[in-house]
């Protein structure tokens, strides 16, 4: 059985650091934000970029460790130390996967912040 | 607002790291100003004061590696203080900043607590650092105080090639006897104002101070391109400036004031010279005891600005010259070529 995408005790620490109205804004902005990082990496994977690849996943994992979303950022992770594939079809299921626990994270941020 | 108001810069290219930080920063009361980027840090860097860096790494355009090269490459920007807030990858990366100059790193997320007391105690390093400049400041030259960051401080000089000027008040002693001690204060500290802006604003250094008279120095500790013609210029501002105060001076019935000025341009040997616990920046060499003998004479020559040969041939069009011919100065075996600036 995978871990809850988002760790709550992460988002309680966020929270009481910042103020509980100050991490649902931080959060409508990572939401608003993270397509965009995800698009990022497509575009660099099309025209194989690997720098500007590893520097969307590793925004990606920052945001995400932020937030607790610790499967994201792991995966993020990887993509950022490993860097592009050789193998065209590796690229394409490892950024699907991405985006599903992007999704994952995304609807259980929504849920704790009532968006 | 915290009680110093000390102003931080945050440097991320991530919208969500910078609110984030901007968030943790305002809470802890410190003013601050936020850049996507390391171009745009750097611009703000150069057009605005900032007491400390909060830097990410990995950014477009300009990475915080680069920001990290390029703050220590500038003399005005090296003391500002960097901690490094990112999440990079392996050891050597985080090593790499701290051999940049980073003063600290803090891995992301940021603990709050943690970037507490970074901040803190980057700030109060900072604190001390700028007393002890101010203090160096205030008793050597800015000049002299870069000298000594550049190249630390080590007696004994190097020979350069300089123009020294002499300054003083004329029958300074009658004004003394004439007036309260308070009131000769503050005439000294106005008449070093004004001198202090003209030699200054022609990129001279006051090296010395004695009652009303002083030294200055034009082409060290940094070079000068022309330093006989930034001398000159100097000292005509000086007479102009000494003018202006003295038609505020009549105008409250008090005395005149009359300044001679000499000047001579060679080598010399600047540095430090004293001991490692007093030392001092000056110059010595022939070239400083002809400044100071043409300075005297100008109360012979009953001029005000005299200059030796070798001040006068680097000279360009432009500047009056009166050649006095070779004359007798008191303390010189050999006669002079001396020259007099003409002054309005």
């Amino acid at each position: 059985m995978s871990e809850d995408p988002i760790n709550l005790s992460v988002f309680a620490d966020l929270q009481a650091a910042t103020g509980p109205e100050f991490a649902v804004e931080l959060a409508n902005t990572f939401l608003e934000e993270a397509p965009g990082m995800i698009a990022e990496l497509h575009n660099a994977r099309a025209v194989g970029d690997n720098e500007r690849f590893q520097r969307a996943a590793h925004s990606l994992k920052s945001n995400a460790n932020t937030f607790g979303a610790v499967a994201l950022a792991a995966h993020a992770r990887e993509l950022e130390v490993k860097g592009l594939d050789d193998d065209r079809l590796r690229n394409d299921d490892a950024l699907s996967q991405l985006e599903t626990l992007l999704a994952e994270a995304a609807a259980a941020l929504k849920a704790l912040t009532n968006v | 607002m915290s009680e110093d108001g000390r102003r931080l810069l945050i440097v991320d290219d991530n919208k969500v790291n910078r609110l984030l930080l901007a968030r943790h920063i305002d809470l802890l009361g410190h003013p601050f100003a936020l850049a996507e980027n390391g171009r745009v840090a750097l611009e703000m860097l150069r057009s605005e004061p900032f007491d400390l860096l909060l830097l990410d790494i990995e950014m477009p355009e300009l990475d915080g590696f680069t920001v990290l090269e390029q703050l220590k490459a500038d003399p005005a920007l090296r003391d500002v203080p960097v901690i490094v807030t990112s999440s990079l990858e392996g050891m050597e990366n985080i090593v790499r900043c701290i051999e940049l100059g980073a003063e600290d790193y803090l891995p992301k997320p940021v603990n709050a607590v943690l970037l507490k007391a970074r901040i803190g105690a980057s700030l109060e390093k900072k604190r001390l650092r700028d007393e002890q400049r101010d203090l160096v400041r205030r008793f050597a030259t800015p000049e002299v105080e870069q000298d000594l960051q550049q190249s630390g401080f080590a007696l004994g000089g190097k020979r350069v090639r300089v123009s020294v000027m002499f300054c003083d008040i004329r029958s300074f002693t009658a004004l003394c006897e004439s007036q309260p001690p308070e009131e000769t204060i503050e005439l000294l500290n106005t008449y070093y104002m004004l001198m202090f802006d003209a030699i200054g604003g022609q990129g001279g250094v006051v090296t010395l101070m004695i009652g009303d008279g002083l030294m200055a120095v034009f082409g060290a500790p940094s070079s000068l391109d022309d330093c006989a013609h930034s001398a000159v210029a100097a000292s005509l501002e000086m007479v102009e400036l000494i003018d202006q105060f003295n038609l505020e001076r009549t105008s409250t019935n008090r005395p005149p004031i009359h300044i001679g000025i000499g000047i001579a341009t060679g080598d010399v040997v600047a540095g430090y010279t004293g001991t490692r616990q007093r030392a001092t920046y000056t110059c010595v060499g022939d070239t400083v005891n002809l400044a100071a003998r043409l300075e005297a004479h100008t109360k012979v020559a009953e001029r005000r600005i005299l200059i030796d040969g070798a001040t006068r041939n680097e000279l360009g069009d432009g500047i009056s010259i009166e050649p006095l011919g070779d004359v007798m100065i008191k303390g010189k075996a050999a006669t002079v070529d001396a020259f007099a600036v003409e002054t309005p």
